[in-house]
């Protein structure tokens, strides 16, 4: 058996922010005791420019120009060199979580193009009220073989808090066409701009069902979407990229018809 | 060998029997007495001590053992173990399972592409091995994906398998299995498949199957799977995947182990075969149970540090950090499901998690649940999901009532759905009937209508029933209603249950099942007094217009219980008299005898009075009814068990001996050669309790005829016959007592004709034992009846039926030698013997003769000592024989005693026999001189040595010499209890005190114990 070597760190969900202490410990385990030169713990921040699979070409060059920022970087000697006796040794560690030089350190976020920045916003609820017909409907090629329907809702607001689930209400108040379903779609705006122009993606970050089937005429349908973790973020603007949000609800009718009504929003952190 | 002439001892019977009692002790008040209650001071202490040691006792025990059942149950002991993980066969099962579920994986995503057509222009076999991707062992991946072929045949078998249930969807699936690969053509054999179904009968396998033999490329062994697959197939299947789910959680795959639930509750979704869903959803929520039960506990268990355990009652606050983000990290996840059933019933089954999250969780959730199901079109489907939120509801909170209530309001707000065109348009494509598709309802109607109604306040309750009647179409909430709440309530509203009732429309929910629901809740509690008659009057005119025999029974036999337990016989008789009238057209009862069996044990169970049941008129003509043996048979029972339990006086009421001896006439006819043994007790058990309850008091000539005819109709039981035997020597016997021992000419011949009846009943029974026993019994009480000459004659039948006794025989189903019985038999007999006087014109102790003839006839073991013992009875009999004055008498009866009174030539005789008797024994010892019966000599000479100690007189020098003989050949081998012999002597010692028995003094001096050296 060799040597184990855990880094643990001290908050469950693994969640900081500027200014406050990362502390833990490095768990070192043996069976026989250890000679070694010495431990030191390095902390490295970065962000990376990841390029997307489906824009791969539009952005070459202005990939290449950029490289892997650093952000943050500074590192502990922890213990001299000498021997660790056998079992479980615990040493604990802490470190400041300051921003180098006078950059800004941006929330960690996975999108097509990265980066995102804790934001305080101010949050001011605006609720949204719609209604969908086929009279409201854009884009529709042949209006008159659409299915009459009427559909109202609420959004309790689309400025929403991260952390808080999205929420409202929709009423199928009557429609020819069985319904076969009801669907939020979460979609991510992301643009990324320099001198040589600028690229817009959209993605689908989540679609969460909220009716399926044929659902009761008149009766209200909550709802509720849980922002996912990992890829949503503040909403963002700098000078060089935007990150915004947008909901879609989207109706699908027997036998083909998708009806869809969007929603920007603005996330923010509070 | 010398012939040792026999001398009985003179016997003072008197005397003996005073010395043989105890002493009578003076006692004075407070004395200690064994009978006497304890006192309290007494008891008191006692306890105390007591105490002490017990808890000494189970302080040892706690320190040093643990409870060895409590240990099992910690799931510790091998076999739960090897049970719950090591199962090699189940191992096995599940290993071979494992590629086709993650192929019924990779297909429900399939289906979802096909069904929806949200699949973009991707080739949808490349779907497929994208999503095989994340769930597929490799192995089976790499097979899957590059040999379409093997897809292509595994497709409609595993496809099946998931959605298994029916032939109707098994003729959806072969086109699919060929056509998989082309999305066009997916289009329209969905479209196919779709229109066909409908019209489609079930009966369509002949067709499927020369379909199938077109698929060239289909194996043998998946096309049998197909035909064969059944309702159990899929609860097996679903089994799997439980099973597979506690496998992938104890292998820590907690990702696949929630897809496992993921896919599951999917299913719940599907209503293609929607007479099954109710079934489905019971299988998948206990999937989902298990789910919920492994996450809270693996939660629960990071709470637990190394010191202390989380109480039962935690708050939020007691949870650590790390379970806290485990358990978000859950809700996460299942709030990120796409589909809203799954989304749905995933994060149901993990409610009770929330515990670890805030207080008020549970409480916050349950709403936005309730609500979350307002989005589930289909109202089967959505009562279900309802259904199982009040499950989890109340099982996690359930002082949350809110919730549940606003479940039943959303549920009557969607009721209207389930007369809507989609529930129409897809009951037509599945050819289901409203009529068959509304009782799917009431089980998850029932489970919420229950939670709500449990505790609930009367104001609520009323509410409800307000909402429910304003529905139109209430019908099934109205069943609903009435199988949920509380019978009372039900039952003093009944006269507006019934008005509902009546305005309910026909079509869809049936009437009958309403006015069973209400009959069910009526016969649980009672309505008020005065309505009662008008709700009986109402729901019959009802219940009598029922068409369909079998709606009609099963409404009548509800109903027949309210009838018996708040109305008399006439109207019992009438609701009897309208059922008759029902079944009876094209023998409609031949398919309702179980409600018609019902119907008979709940008047039974009313009716306890027997004279009152069967004045009741239409019940034998309903008995008429059960026309099919064994139901009769069983009615039959039923009957005499209530009788038996119920009756407590005799009764000769000719009604019920009439009706009775009908029923147990036909439970006696329904024995016939395959009877089993067991029925047969049963049967004559039954028929035997009911003898016993028939009594004409002092017309003993009536009972007498009554068990003639008995015995006419009983023929074919024994145990019936001979109780009638019994019964018949007991009536000889009361007669006996009411004419206080002296009977008038007039009984003297009754009791003559009893006798006569057992005498010639007995010769038809087959069991030897029992003639041999029930002669002896009638002999007694023929003897006790001054029958002197009938009790002969029961004497020498018995005597001449003994060599007919089997060396073995049958006893509870085990040959067993008969020796012993014969033995206790035979001396039982020899004390009866003794009181039986000669025939005056046969010679003396003629009946002592012949049975001697006949147990010397007799071919004994040939390793057995029974006949020496017998023999040593026979002396004990000649010798008690031989006194002045015998030990007992029959009243009335002169016994050989005062017969001959002590005539020497009668005891000349005695003692021939007696000689006889002895030779025969001292010879039989003598053949035991060798090896291996010295044990057996020593014992029996020993005995025979008492034998002559007791009743033998020791004055006679020939006898004082045999017996210090037997007590040296007791001796000689060492074979003998010395403890025995020590104790013998002491015997022998303290009788030589006796006035009389001086001489025995000296035999005590001849008789020396044997010292072991």
């Amino acid at each position: 058996m060799g040597t184990a070597l855990d880094i643990k760190i001290k908050r469950a969900n693994k969640v900081y922010h500027a200014g406050e202490v990362l502390s833990g410990v490095v768990v070192i385990s043996s069976k026989d005791s250890v000679q070694h030169q010495g431990v030191s713990l390095t902390m490295e921040g970065t962000v990376n420019l990841q390029l997307s699979a489906k824009s791969v070409g539009v952005f070459e060059a202005f990939y290449n120009s950029v490289k892997p920022i650093q952000i943050i970087n500074s590192t502990i000697e922890m213990v001299k060199p000498g021997k660790f006796p056998s079992g479980k040794t615990e040493i604990p560690f802490e470190f400041p979580l300051h921003v180098k030089g006078n950059k800004v350190l941006y929330e960690t976020y996975h999108g097509v193009f990265v980066n995102i920045q804790p934001q305080k916003g101010k949050l001011t609820p605006s609720p949204v009220d719609f209604t969908i017909t086929p009279e409201t409907l854009q884009n529709v090629k042949e209006r008159a073989l659409l299915p009459k329907f009427l559909i109202r809702g609420h959004l309790n607001s689309t400025n929403c808090v991260i952390t808080q689930p999205l929420t409202g209400e929709l009423v199928v108040e009557s429609s020819e066409a069985a319904i076969r379903s009801v669907e939020l779609q979460l979609v991510r705006v992301e643009t990324c701009g320099c001198a040589e122009g600028y690229a817009r993606d959209a993605t689908e970050i989540q679609n969460i069902q909220i009716a399926d089937g044929d659902v009761c005429r008149g009766l209200s349908v909550p709802i509720y979407m849980v922002f996912p973790r990992l890829f949503t973020c503040p909403t963002l603007e700098t000078t060089n990229f935007k990150v915004e949000f947008e909901v879609n609800i989207v109706v699908h009718l027997h036998p083909d018809h998708l009806i869809t009504e969007n929603f920007p929003l603005k996330l923010c952190r509070t | 060998m010398a012939v040792f002439p026999w001398h009985s001892r003179n016997r003072n019977y008197k005397a003996e029997f005073a010395s043989c009692r105890l002493e009578a002790v003076p006692l004075e008040f407070g004395d200690y007495h064994p009978l006497k209650p304890i006192k309290v001071t007494e008891s008191k202490t006692k306890k105390v001590t007591r105490k002490g040691s017990t808890s000494s006792t189970s302080s040892s025990s706690s320190s040093s053992m643990v409870d060895p059942l409590s240990s099992v149950l910690d799931g510790t002991d091998p076999l739960s173990m090897f049970a719950a993980t090591a199962d090699p066969a189940a191992l096995a099962a599940a290993t071979v399972m494992c590629p086709s579920h993650a192929c019924l994986v990779i297909l429900e995503q399939l289906m979802d592409h096909v069904l929806l057509g949200t699949d973009e222009h991707n080739h949808v076999s490349l779907q497929v091995s994208d999503t095989a991707a994340a769930t597929l062992p490799s192995p089976l991946l790499e097979e899957t994906a590059s040999d379409p072929r093997l897809k292509c045949e595994s497709t409609p078998e595993l496809r099946s398998q998931c959605l298994k249930k029916s032939k109707l969807e098994f003729l959806r699936m072969p086109p699919l299995g060929v056509l998989v690969l082309e999305k066009s053509h997916l289009c329209d054999v969905n479209s196919f498949c779709l229109g066909r179904a409908g019209t489609a009968a079930f009966a369509m396998s002949e067709k499927v199957r020369t379909r199938l033999e077109e698929l060239d490329d289909f194996e043998e062994g998946s096309q049998k799977e197909l035909l064969n697959l059944t309702q159990q197939d899929y609860v097996n299947r679903i089994e799997e995947l439980n099973q597979s789910l506690k496998d992938a959680w104890a292998s820590d795959q907690k990702v696949k182990a929630l897809k496992i639930v993921i896919q599951c509750s999917k299913l719940l979704s599907d209503t293609s075969v929607i007479q099954f869903y109710p079934s489905k959803f019971v299988l998948i929520t206990d999937i989902l149970d298990t789910f919920g039960k492994l996450v809270y506990e693996r939660i629960f268990s990071m709470c637990v540090d190394n010191r202390s355990v989380l109480p039962d009652h935690f708050s939020p606050e007691n949870a650590n950090d790390t379970a806290k983000e485990t358990c978000l990290n859950w809700f996460f996840k299942i709030a990120s499901i796409r589909e809203l059933i799954p989304r749905f019933y995933v994060e149901a089954s993990i409610l009770k998690c929330n515990k670890f999250l805030s207080k008020t969780g549970i409480s916050e959730c349950l709403p936005r649940l309730t609500c979350m199901i307002r989005g589930i079109g289909d109202p089967l489907v959505s009562v279900y999901a309802r259904a199982y939120l009040c499950r989890v509801g109340m099982e996690v909170a359930p002082h949350l009532k809110e919730s549940l209530n606003k479940n039943f309001f959303d549920f009557l707000l969607t009721f209207k759905q389930i007369h809507g065109d989609t529930v129409q348009n897809q009951l037509v494509v599945q050819g289901v009937e409203l009529p068959s598709y509304l009782p799917l309802y009431p089980p998850a109607m029932d489970w919420i209508f229950q939670c709500i109604s449990y505790h609930a306040p009367e104001t609520l309750l009323t509410e409800m029933m307000e909402r429910c009647k304003k529905l139109g179409n209430n019908a099934l909430l109205l069943n609903s209603v009435m199988s949920a709440f509380r019978a009372e309530f039900i039952a003093t509203r009944s006269m507006d249950f019934i008005g509902m009732i009546k305005e309910c429309d026909e079509s869809g929910f049936p009437k009958h099942l309403l006015f069973r629901s209400l009959g069910l809740n009526l016969a649980l509690a009672d309505p008020p007094e005065s309505d009662r008659l008008q709700i009986l009057n109402e729901a019959w005119k009802v219940i009598t217009k029922l068409k369909n025999p079998q709606d009609y029974i099963n409404c009548a036999e509800v109903w027949v219980e309210y009838t018996c337990k708040h109305f008399t016989k006439r109207e019992v008789n009438t609701v009897l008299a309208d059922v008759i009238k029902h079944m009876t057209p094209d023998r409609a009862f031949e398919d309702s005898y179980p409600q018609l069996q019902l119907i008979i044990k709940k008047v039974i169970a009313y009716f306890h009075d027997f004279s009152v049941l069967f004045s009741v008129e239409k019940f034998l003509p309903f008995l008429d009814m059960f026309q099919k043996e064994s139901v009769r048979v069983e009615v039959c029972k039923c009957i005499m068990e209530a009788f038996i339990k119920h009756q407590q006086e005799p009764t000769k009421d000719p009604v019920i001996l009439n009706a009775l001896l009908h029923v147990c006439k036909t439970m006696h006819d329904s024995v016939n050669a395959l009877t089993l043994e067991d029925e047969k007790r049963m049967l004559s058990y039954l028929i035997n309790g009911f003898i016993k309850m028939v009594s004409f008091g002092r017309d003993f000539e009536q009972q007498l005829s009554f068990y003639v005819e008995s015995r006419s109709m009983f023929c074919n039981l024994e145990p019936v016959l001979v109780q009638l035997i019994h019964s018949v020597n007991r009536l000889a016997m009361e007669t006996r007592k009411v004419m206080k021992g002296n009977h008038s000419r007039k009984t003297a011949a009754f009791v003559r004709a009893c006798v006569a009846y057992c005498f010639i009943t007995i010769p038809s029974l087959t069991g030897i034992f029992t003639r041999l026993n029930l002669y002896l019994h009638s002999g007694q009480v023929a003897l006790a009846n001054q029958c002197l000459s009938q009790a002969d004659a029961f004497f020498k039948a018995a005597i001449s039926l003994i060599p007919e006794v089997p060396k073995m025989i049958n006893i509870e189903g085990k040959m067993r030698p008969s020796e012993s019985f014969l033995l206790e038999f035979l001396c039982n007999f020899f004390s009866t013997l003794l009181i039986v006087p000669d025939h005056p014109e046969r010679g003396v102790l003629f009946l002592v003769r012949e049975l001697l003839n006949v147990i010397q006839d007799y071919t004994w073991e040939d390793n057995s000592d029974e006949k020496i013992r017998i023999y040593t009875c026979v002396l004990h009999l000649l010798s008690a024989m031989s006194q002045e004055t015998y030990l007992y008498h029959i009243d009335k009866v002169d016994s050989n005693d005062s017969l001959y009174g002590g005539d020497s030539k009668f005891l000349a005789e005695n003692n021939k026999l007696c000689e006889t008797v002895m030779a025969q024994i001292l010879e039989h010892l003598k053949t035991l001189a060798k090896d291996e019966a010295l044990k057996r000599q020593s014992s029996l000479g020993l005995s025979f040595f008492n034998s002559i100690l007791a009743h033998g007189d020791l004055r006679n020098n020939k006898l004082n010499q045999l017996s210090v003989n037997l007590w040296h050949l007791a001796q000689r081998h060492g074979c003998a209890d010395t403890r025995t012999m020590v104790k013998t002597l002491e015997y022998i010692k303290k009788r030589s005190k006796q006035p009389d028995m001086t001489h025995l003094t000296e035999l005590a001096l001849r008789l020396p114990l044997q010292t072991r050296t």
